[in-house]
């Protein structure tokens, strides 16, 4: 057996000392800490855009969109944006798109009315069926785009006209009367379980506390592993005012929802915990990194051992199972099952993806940044409608957006490679 | 050639100066062309050469840089290439930019159409581009898809556009570097025509023996200054070494490490190991080859470009090239199965692509992203990467292959050539293979870089491990190897121990046509 020893240090670098151009390692070091800045800055950048967006509605609707009910049903009314988005980031980093989510929100919630209306089956039996038709679904596609090399593009178009019309069979036009238990997941919340403070929840006071200390420790255990190892991280000025920004931000945010009607609404736990989770799945684990290396370099993937079929299938299971959870929580929300429902989605959701800096060639994106990518959209909608803008004008305005922040993007980054 | 005149001088460049943020890529460069010369440019990676091109031909417009450009007396203001091809100033770039699905005659009228009133004239756009190929010594028809041809005539159509355009100067950024000899030396034939036209031509280059064939002067650029420019028909012979001291720096009498190998038992072995063209199953393309490489050997195939040694080495490594692959392979005496990649890296394989932008590396991800991606397994625990250990094996292997970057969180794609092969390297090693399989290790790398590289394929040899080393400059192999065989249309036409290899015996071998070698 031998140990891994690649060679003689002290050989090597004797020898290569003196080949190498002195300023090589100064020529990087200025790149590498040029692009990380630019790396931060984009990140900021998105963020601030979310502030300021919502400062302009708050200004805009006469203070009317961070009222607390206002606030809840923003996440309500849009969490089926971010779920979709979390799915729809890890299939454009992989170099794919899914046209098709839209048509299967309609199917399953289509599958879920009648479950819970026509079978008389109960609610949460018929939440499981949901899911493992979403897994079935998301098989079916992944199968050609895997298995038979036909371009997600293409099956997923075909997916879109399938249920869609899948959908309209099934559905007619609307099935209503859906059980409370179930209407509830998108429309009530955890209010009242430890009191009141006055008119705040006391239970989402708690959350929000909890989150702002998670999100301390965390943000102080990644510089103090990045520092140990030597490397680069913000200036403690940068670091301290982004601490200070996000926990003030969390705590107003906190605030505001506890005096809403319905507390911490149920979507906005469900949201949270799909992108704890797939921000560590994404950042943390292998598969996450095998879907960064197709997306990156899908020969050197193959060649370093990633078995890119077996993974392109699941990523588009994943997808499908998140396509049924979005399912579930706007069929609550309406509360009842549209063959017109999640029309768009799709759109919605690549909008975010691409608003929150996910690259159109694959390889690059992120959990955290679509989810701002997805409030933005969220926060426009909202806002627009509060204000009463006429539904084409939003389209207008949406389109638009995203067309400025894509072109934003690649202008800074080309702005940062032609320096 | 400060002595010669200034009527034959065509281009002077005087005192350029070419600062990037952070970084000043030129320092007072001063380069004069005289008419009807080839003139080499010689330097490291990163020297300052494509740089130094790239502000003659516009790349770098006029303003962006310091100093004053001549051409044919006067002074030259680019604003984009269209101005210097106004002027018959045409660069070719090293990766070349033909539309792969147009024909040879469409690429080479890009741009700059036959045309009258927006309505292409084919006839004449056939005709003119016939003459053109003629002209290189291309024998396809003008409607032949790019794609069908191999790279070395696509470096004739490229040449045949600048031809078409007028050129008066000529650039060439490393033409020969994706090619064969024949190819290559069919491009250089070319290049001594074309000076016999009355056509300028600026080479740049890495394979120096081409410029003591071809150029009459020699320009070396260093860290971004002139260092010298040599005079090919002077008094003095200029040789390889000559000009290789004068990029360096330094004089680099041995441009292989010392290595004394410690040669043991067999430890990879490969029979009767056949395979066929995917595209075309009928064509066989490795045909009943056998190898064995022990361990603290290192092993060389030489070939030619088409012999089928790249085929060889990604059929062996999971199946990842070819069909109806048959044979075995064996790994410490046992046989193993290569059936897919990560099969063969269980086995004990690696193998380094030639082509490591392509094949290689994920070039938009970091340095330890990249050293794991192969063997991410041994550094999480169900599924999850363990990032503390990754960051320390990262930095582990960045230090012991003496990898130039601040840290490991920097982008691949940032780093030059040699740093991204240590790269490579550093992700094969963290494998813990029994073979390695080094696929043209030094391509495209500065010299000073690939001395570096061939000391780590010796560490690597002499810490037990088997190196299969394939490549394109016999004097690599012959310096580096201790044994090496030939192959020739896929079959393994002989096998030169290191004491007896030299490059008529390897060529000769290398040249071996399949009926005589026979089966």
């Amino acid at each position: 057996m031998t140990e891994v020893t690649p060679t003689g240090p002290q050989d090597s670098a004797a020898t290569t000392a003196a080949a190498v151009p002195p300023e090589a390692p100064i020529k990087a070091e200025a790149a590498q800490a040029a692009a990380t800045k630019k790396t931060n800055l984009r990140e900021y950048g998105i963020v601030g855009a979310l502030v300021a967006i919502v400062i302009l509605f708050q200004v805009l609707t006469g203070g009317k969109l961070l009222m607390p009910d206002n606030v809840a049903s923003l996440f309500q009314q849009n969490a089926y944006v971010m779920v979709l988005a979390i799915g729809m980031v890890m299939v454009i980093i992989a170099g794919h798109i899914d046209l098709s989510v839209g048509s299967i929100v309609a199917f399953i919630g289509g599958v879920l009315a009648i479950a819970m209306v026509n079978w008389n089956l109960p609610w949460v039996l018929a939440v499981i069926i949901g899911l493992a038709l979403g897994l079935v679904i998301g098989a079916w596609q992944g199968f050609w785009v895997a298995y038979v090399g036909v371009p997600a593009f293409i099956v997923t178009l075909a997916g879109m006209l399938i249920f869609r019309g899948l959908a309209i069979l099934i559905v007619g036009e609307t099935i209503a009367g859906l059980p409370s238990g179930f209407v509830g997941i998108s429309n009530a919340g955890l209010l009242g379980l430890l009191g009141y403070a006055g008119a705040a929840d006391i239970l989402t006071l708690v959350i929000g506390i909890a989150a702002i200390v998670a999100f301390l420790f965390s943000q102080l255990r990644t510089r103090r592993t990045m520092k140990s190892h030597d490397l680069r991280v913000e200036p403690s000025a940068m670091f301290l005012t982004k601490l200070v920004g996000v926990s003030l931000l969390i705590a107003v945010f906190t605030w505001i929802l506890a005096q809403s009607a319905i507390g911490t609404p149920y979507v906005l736990i469900l949201v949270a915990i799909l992108i704890l989770a797939y921000a560590f799945l994404m950042g943390r684990t292998v598969f996450g990194r095998h879907i960064y290396a197709i997306g990156g370099n899908v020969h050197a993937a193959v060649l370093s051992g990633v078995n890119v079929k077996t993974m392109n299938f699941r990523i588009f299971v994943n997808m499908g199972l998140l396509a049924s959870i979005a399912a579930l929580v706007t069929t609550s929300r309406a509360g009842a099952a549209l063959a017109a429902a999640g029309s768009n989605y799709e759109l919605d959701a690549i909008a975010a993806c691409f608003i929150g800096g996910t690259a159109v060639t694959g390889g690059v994106g992120k959990v955290s940044g679509v989810i701002v990518g997805a409030l933005i959209m969220g926060v426009l909608n909202m806002g627009l409608s509060i204000i009463g803008t006429n539904p084409a004008l939003q389209n207008v305005i949406k389109g638009l957006v995203l067309l400025i922040a894509v072109a934003f993007d690649l202008i800074n980054k080309r702005r940062a490679a032609g320096a | 050639m400060s002595a010669s005149t200034t009527s034959d001088v065509i281009l002077e460049m005087r005192d350029i100066t070419k600062t990037f943020p952070g970084v000043k890529a030129l320092s007072g460069v001063n380069f004069s062309v005289r008419r009807g010369e080839v003139h080499a440019i010689c330097g490291e990676n990163g020297a300052g050469k494509s740089t130094l091109m790239k502000v003659l031909s516009g790349v770098h417009p006029h303003g962006s840089y310091d100093g004053e450009i001549l051409f044919e007396g006067h002074p030259c203001s680019y604003k984009s290439v269209r101005d210097s091809e106004k002027d018959g100033i045409v660069i070719i770039h090293q990766e070349l930019a033909l539309s792969p699905h147009l024909s040879i005659a469409e690429n080479i009228f890009l741009g700059n159409e036959q045309a009258t009133r927006g309505v292409i004239n084919w006839y004449k756009t056939n005709a003119e581009a016939s003459k053109l190929l003629t002209r290189v010594g291309l024998s396809e028809g003008p409607d032949t898809k790019i794609v069908n041809i191999g790279v070395g005539k696509q470096q004739l159509v490229e040449i045949a556009k600048a031809l078409s355009k007028d050129v008066k100067l000529l650039i060439l950024d490393e033409p020969t570097a994706a090619l064969n000899d024949e190819d290559s030396a069919h491009l250089l034939g070319l290049i001594r025509k074309l000076r016999e036209q009355g056509i300028t031509c600026i080479i740049i280059s890495h394979k120096l023996n081409e410029i003591a064939a071809i150029a009459d002067s020699t320009t070396i650029i260093r860290d971004g200054m002139t260092i010298e420019t040599l005079d090919m028909h002077g008094a003095e012979r200029v040789t390889e070494e000559r000009i290789i001291r004068g990029m360096v720096g330094r004089s680099l009498d041995n441009r292989f490490p010392d290595h004394t190998p410690q040669i043991g038992e067999e430890i990879f072995r490969l029979q009767d190991w056949t395979v066929y063209h995917p595209q075309d199953p009928s064509r066989v393309v490795v045909d009943h080859a056998n190898l064995t490489v022990r361990r603290g050997e290192i092993v060389g195939i030489a070939g030619l470009m088409g012999a089928g040694r790249t085929e060889l080495a990604m059929s062996v490594f999971g199946r990842t090239w070819g069909t109806k692959i048959s044979g075995t392979v064996f790994v410490n005496g046992k046989q193993v199965d290569t059936s897919n990649v990560t099969k063969a890296i269980r086995a004990g394989l690696a193998y380094a692509s030639e082509d490591r932008k392509r094949f290689g590396l994920n070039l938009i991800d970091d340095i330890k992203h990249n050293t794991t991606a192969a063997a991410l397994g041994k550094i999480s625990k169900r599924g999850v990467v363990d990032q503390s250990e990754e960051y320390r094996i990262a930095e582990l292997y960045r230090r012991k292959l003496n990898t130039k970057t601040p840290t490991v969180d920097a982008f691949v794609g940032k780093l030059s050539g040699g740093n991204q092969q240590k790269v490579v390297l550093s992700k094969w090693m963290f494998t813990d293979p029994d073979v390695l399989i080094l696929d043209e290790p030094t391509r495209g790398i500065d010299v000073g870089a690939k001395y570096e590289i061939y000391t780590h394929i010796n560490a690597l040899a002499d810490a037990g491990k088997g190196v299969l080393v394939i490549s394109s400059e016999l004097p690599e192999l012959i310096g580096l190897c201790d044994r090496i065989y030939a192959l020739s249309q896929g079959v393994i036409t002989g096998e030169v121990p290191r004491a007896e290899a030299t490059q008529e015996r390897l060529m000769h071998f290398m040249t071996k046509e399949k009926e005589v070698a026979g089966r």
